[in-house]
């Protein structure tokens, strides 16, 4: 194996300025990579047929003494939640195979402007619904660091393709988790960042109140660094906050001298139980906790009462905004479409979409339908909406004292492929730690804890402070803070 | 089941009427807890960030052409999307 695959891409862009290595070598090694370990892995969808003439391009410009951004020429795996103009955008799914956008999704666009060299497409739960990529309709990625386990979900590819040194950082989208849980099974950084602060114009809509962009690394200064690309206030998406943002890769430097830890109030949530996680990842999230407070952090026992309620209230705003997002999967301008001679347009619609919709996407778009439809509108979606307003409430009484929540971010380690995938319900319960943070609109981060076994990785998550007025100092100090742990 | 399939412009098959009316009922079950604690005095969020009125210059900006709007069609003729009958015979 190729020593350009083992760096961060923080090392690589250092190299890549300082002429010690080209991008093309960077690229070539990485397509190697694929070449050699993704038929066991299948993180990737579509690898991109002209990475290497964007690499030379990038050389090109290099060596004509243009100014590059630091990332410049660093390989980038991106989720095929994300369209592209180059490369096919099906968001895991049957129904939009073959589908070519005709503009590129502002984050992807951001990155090709910094100079990134877009590897390929990730794989992922079809539409982003799910926790182990098993509902992918092009087959199940497998966790590298055993292949009969899941990488998480949504995201498992773009999880998988950095842990198994395919690509040195990639995007991912987080709706409820699917940045942080992949990050949590597979030993790698995730992070989804303040709502609003990453343009989702371009990134195929789950639940537009919660979706957002973000970095997946190896490392949080390269997550830092990959966001520096990304965030900003962006027109096309009308969510985008308008807040400048400061550098995020700064902060990371400056945490990783490990002073700003001394003071820092981590709180630890008073009603999270005990059962339902694992021995193993309750043990290394209170090991977590006291090298914390080995660097001088202070923690602090806080109360979320409601965040208990968070999966349920989550499992009727998703698909409520789900079950409306896909409905223009109609057959009509783009997508499979499946004739029904003699049939309506109404016919061929529903027949196009029972045939291109996986089971788990039919399974929320029915219960979206169901929470939305009359008579059932107030219990259920009214209800969670209020929910959404209680933790929102949770999360400001906890900021008043803390400055950032940890919690493990998930309650298990990586399970068997096949183990949850005909027990719905259990296959929900993975989030229940990162849900939250998606209703609330928070950033959160999912770091590596524990490295006894391969596998048996925990994980402590930092949700900073909420962002709308303090939040841009807020982030980038939660940054910092894990970074230096 | 089968109005909710209606509904969402999804045909389902028997099997898949059975199937999920169970696993429906299960996660329903799991989820209906919402109403212990919202109460009437709790306002309801819709969104993390209360932005209103998000507007932009009125100027005409990029635009797609279109055969790119019609790249990915099913089905198009004289630069329209084209679908199947839309109104029965009697109609």
């Amino acid at each position: 194996m190729s020593d350009l695959i083992r760096l961060t891409a923080a090392d690589l862009s250092a190299k890549l300025a300082a002429g010690e290595v080209s991008s093309v070598e960077a690229t070539q090694a990485h397509l190697d990579r694929i070449a050699a370990v993704d038929t066991e892995v299948h993180a990737f969808l579509h690898v991109s047929d002209h990475a290497l003439e964007v690499a030379a391009d990038i050389d090109r410009r290099r060596a004509a003494g243009e100014q590059l951004g630091e990332l410049a020429g660093v390989p980038l795996a991106i989720k095929d939640v994300l369209v592209t103009t180059d490369m096919p955008s099906t968001s895991g799914s049957k129904i939009l195979e073959g589908f070519l956008s005709p503009y590129d999704a502002t984050v992807v666009a951001r990155s090709r402007a910094a100079g990134l060299v877009p590897l390929g497409k990730t794989n992922m739960d079809e539409f982003a619904m799910g926790s182990s990529t098993e509902h992918s309709a092009y087959g199940p990625t497998h966790n590298p660091w055993d292949l009969d386990r899941i990488p998480g979900g949504s995201g498992g590819g773009s999880a998988a393709a950095v842990a198994a040194f395919e690509a040195p950082i990639a995007l991912g989208s987080d709706t409820g988790g699917s940045i942080r849980q992949p990050a949590h099974v597979t030993g790698t950084v995730g992070v989804k960042p303040t709502y609003g602060g990453v343009s989702r114009f371009g990134a195929i809509a789950l639940a537009s109140s919660l979706d957002q962009v973000g970095p997946v690394s190896r490392t949080v200064l390269d997550s830092a660094l990959l966001h520096d690309v990304i965030a900003g206030h962006d027109p096309h998406d009308a969510t985008s906050l308008t807040d400048a943002w400061p550098s995020f890769a700064a902060a990371a430097r400056e945490g990783a001298t490990g002073e700003v830890l001394k003071g820092l109030k981590v709180g630890v949530i008073r009603e999270l139980p005990d059962s339902g996680f694992q021995a193993g990842v309750s043990a290394s999230f209170r090991e977590s906790l006291a090298l914390l407070e080995a660097q001088g952090a202070e923690i602090v026992e806080i109360s979320a009462p409601h965040f208990e309620y968070g999966v349920a209230a989550y499992y009727l705003i998703l698909p409520a905004e789900a079950s409306s997002n896909l409905a223009k999967f109609d057959s009509v301008r783009f997508g499979l479409r499946v004739d029904v001679p003699g049939g309506t347009v109404e016919d061929v619609m529903a027949r196009s979409r029972d045939i291109g919709f996986g089971d788990e996407v039919k399974r929320r778009i029915i219960l979206g339908t169901y929470a939305l439809s009359a008579g059932y509108y107030d219990a259920y979606y009214g209800s969670a909406q209020k929910v959404r307003t209680l933790i929102q409430r949770d999360f400001d009484t906890a900021f008043a004292q803390v400055d950032v929540i940890a919690t493990p971010s998930a309650p298990t380690t990586a399970f068997r492929l096949g183990e949850k995938l005909d027990d719905p319900l259990q296959m929900y319960l993975n989030d229940v730690t990162t849900i939250p943070v998606n209703l609330a609109g928070v950033p959160g981060i999912s770091i590596p804890s524990g490295r006894r076994h391969p596998v048996h990785r925990a994980t402590a998550r930092g949700c900073p402070p909420l962002p709308r007025r303090c939040g841009a100092r807020g982030t980038a100090r939660g940054f910092v803070g894990w970074s230096a742990a | 089941m089968r109005h909710l399939g209606v509904l969402a412009r999804i045909q389902l098959d028997d099997h898949e009427v059975e199937r999920l009316t169970g696993q429906l009922s299960a996660i329903v079950d799991n989820i209906a807890k919402v109403s212990e604690v919202a109460t009437p005095d709790v306002p309801a969020t819709s969104h993390p960030v209360p932005l209103q009125n998000v507007y932009r210059p009125d100027v005409v900006g990029e635009m797609l052409t279109v055969e790119q709007v019609l790249q990915n069609a099913p089905d198009a003729t004289e630069d329209r999307f084209k679908v199947t009958a839309i109104l029965g015979e009697e109609q």
